[in-house]
């Protein structure tokens, strides 16, 4: 089986962002980067049905040219070698799913596997769009992923519990939060990985259309909430504020 | 004035409360179009009868029972186009963010996902966790987006009625097939549609304490939510996370019990009214967001708090 996995650089999520004081973006310095959790989350699923099943996998990713640390993490997972497009620039969910499109037609791949959403532009958009694109079926936020006779078998996450489908192969999967663990990559792992080959293409000549479909005008803080917390000592206190102040129980 | 299509969300027929929201959105935007897909909905399309809409499309097919991105974008993008709809808008859910950006593949159109905000023709959306709020345009001549919900008032009744239509389409069959659907059954007031919500996270220690939270949310008539890392130990279904990439909720009172308060657990609930927390770290972050709150042992806490607080159901 040969599966792509999308894999992209965000700012990690444990720090929380600022916004630059002129609203252009997001402080960059302190900031350090991750694997988007969801993206690790794709790549173990897919190391684990290579280890199973056999075959190659191929990590996808677009962005700026130092991304091939968290590259690097991927294929120290297990990952075989990796694409980068290469740009500085933010490319929202449509233009990503464009340029996917173009290197999935030159790999012809069994599968694809993403993330179920990016944790910087929080779109959820990047793999629905690119299963229409390839005219593929898409079985997104996937708690688990059973793979039989040229079908995926996929349980989803969704708002009333978990829905289960079953859609032909090749096919677009994203993962949700509980398809797996990700490991972490051994010593020996990171050391091999660093042999690995990364393919760098350049965002200006992968040669489709790129216009995006969306203008991020700028960025500001959130409202913060007003007020303080008020504690209290005793939970006949906390009942009074709660009846008499917020006058939310009677 | 242009035409917006809101795609109503209902399951299995009942109507979702959150499809007002986006009506709501759609009025500001322009001429309201209303479309009911599935098998068997004249009833949910009835009940949007007295909403101001222009006309009322129902795709009532059996092959649309159970919902399937493939066949649904077909439904939607195919009526969109017949009305000339500029923009179509569904409010935010796991199917509205697996169907809306296909169907904006296939109108060729930009996408915003939960939008928070619309004036004049730019968007205001949360990112990074609900860290920042962008301001965007969609620059094409069709757009598509996914509401928030928690951000737009329910829409009121208004005057009239709207008429019913049925639209005709065919529908081809995909290449995904539904199998089955494990419904988390409970009697509880839902999460999305709860005034009451108390929520409990690790500080929980493991399932035998869950009765604590279950009695609590009995005697206030609320729902129930989860941290992630509660939903991750198997205390608690997927469906119940409150979150980031869970649901995202605003009820009159939020009470978080044994919940640090992580970025990604604010980015769920911080558009609560009033935030109530109970944790016995005084650090916790959650303090920082919470308008009442007790530093203390939620296993000395919650057993009081139940026996005390009236039943509000
Ligand atoms: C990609 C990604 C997406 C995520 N999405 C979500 C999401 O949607 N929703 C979400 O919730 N999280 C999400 N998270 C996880 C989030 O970062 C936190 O790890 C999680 O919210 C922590 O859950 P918690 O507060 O229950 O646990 P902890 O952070 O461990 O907090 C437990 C709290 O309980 C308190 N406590 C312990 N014992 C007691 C006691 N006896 N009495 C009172 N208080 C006590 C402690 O002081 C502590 O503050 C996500 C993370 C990532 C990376
Ligand atoms: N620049 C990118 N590089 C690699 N993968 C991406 C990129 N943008 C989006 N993706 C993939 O698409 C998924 C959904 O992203 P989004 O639609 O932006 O939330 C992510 O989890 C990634 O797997």
């Amino acid at each position: 089986m040969k599966i792509i996995v999308t894999a992209k650089r965000v700012p990690d999520p444990e720090i929380k962002i600022k916004v630059k004081g002129d609203g252009t973006g997001i402080e960059s310095h302190d900031i350090s980067y991750k694997l988007n959790p969801f993206d690790e989350i794709a790549i173990e699923e897919a190391v684990r049905i290579k280890e199973n099943a056999g075959g190659e996998v191929i990590l996808l990713s677009i962005g700026p040219g130092d991304a091939q640390t968290e590259i690097r993490t991927g294929l120290a997972m297990g990952a075989d070698r990796a694409i980068q497009i290469a740009t500085d620039e933010y490319v929202e969910p449509s233009v990503a799913a464009r340029i996917f499109k173009k290197v999935v037609d030159d790999e012809s791949p069994d599968l694809v596997l993403m993330g179920k959403q990016a944790v910087d532009d929080d779109a959820n958009q990047a793999g629905q769009m690119l299963a229409c694109m390839l005219d593929w079926p898409q079985a997104c936020f996937a708690s688990e992923i059973k793979i039989e006779d040229g079908r995926a078998t996929v349980k989803r996450e969704v708002d009333k519990g978990i829905e289960t489908i079953e859609v032909s192969i090749p096919a677009v999967i994203t993962a949700d939060l509980r398809l797996n663990e990700p490991r972490y990559p051994s010593l020996p792992m990171i050391m091999k990985a660093k042999k690995k080959k990364i393919d760098t293409i350049s965002f200006s000549d992968i040669g489709i259309d790129t216009t995006e479909r969306v203008k991020y005008l700028g960025l500001e803080n959130p409202p913060e909430r007003a007020g303080e917390c008020k504690l209290f000592e005793t939970v006949d206190e906390l009942i009074g504020a709660l009846k008499d102040e917020a006058g939310i129980i009677r | 004035m242009s035409n917006i299509l809101v795609v109503a969300e209902h399951y299995n027929g009942k109507l979702k409360s959150s499809t007002f929201s986006s009506i709501t959105f759609a009025r500001q935007a322009g001429d309201v179009h209303i479309a009911v897909i599935g098998s068997n909905i004249s009833d949910t399309a009835d009940a949007l009868k007295s909403y101001g809409a222009a006309r009322i499309y129902k795709i009532d097919k059996p092959e649309l029972e159970q919902y399937l991105a493939y066949e649904y974008s077909i439904a939607v993008t195919e009526l969109a186009k017949s009305i000339d709809a500029e923009m179509v808008a569904m409010s935010t859910s796991t199917t509205a963010k697996d169907l809306m950006p296909v169907v904006a593949t296939r109108l060729e159109a930009g996408m915003a996902s939960d939008i928070i905000e619309y004036t004049d023709g730019k968007f205001k959306r949360s990112m990074y966790a609900g860290n920042a709020v962008a301001t965007l345009e969609i620059t094409t001549p069709k757009k598509v987006v996914s509401v928030l919900d928690t951000a737009f008032a329910k829409a009121e009744p208004a005057d009239g009625e709207s008429p019913i239509e049925d639209f005709q389409v065919d529908i081809p069959a995909g290449k995904a097939k539904w199998v089955a659907m494990e419904e988390s059954a409970s009697d509880r007031p839902e999460l999305k549609e709860a005034e009451i919500i108390v929520s409990g996270g690790r500080g929980f220690k493991g399932p035998e304490n869950l009765h604590l939270i279950e009695s609590l949310a009995d005697k206030l008539n609320a729902a129930i939510g989860w941290s992630r890392a509660a939903v991750d130990a198997g205390w608690a279904t997927n469906d119940l996370q409150v979150g980031q990439t869970g649901k995202i909720v605003a009820p009159e009172m939020y009470v978080a019990i044994g919940i640090s308060g992580a970025i990604q657990h604010q980015a769920g609930m911080k558009n609560s009214k009033v935030i109530v927390a109970i944790n016995k770290d005084e650090e916790a972050p959650i303090f920082s967001l919470a308008d009442y709150g007790m530093v203390a042992d939620l296993f000395e806490v919650l057993p009081r708090m139940t026996e005390k607080i009236p039943d509000q159901s």
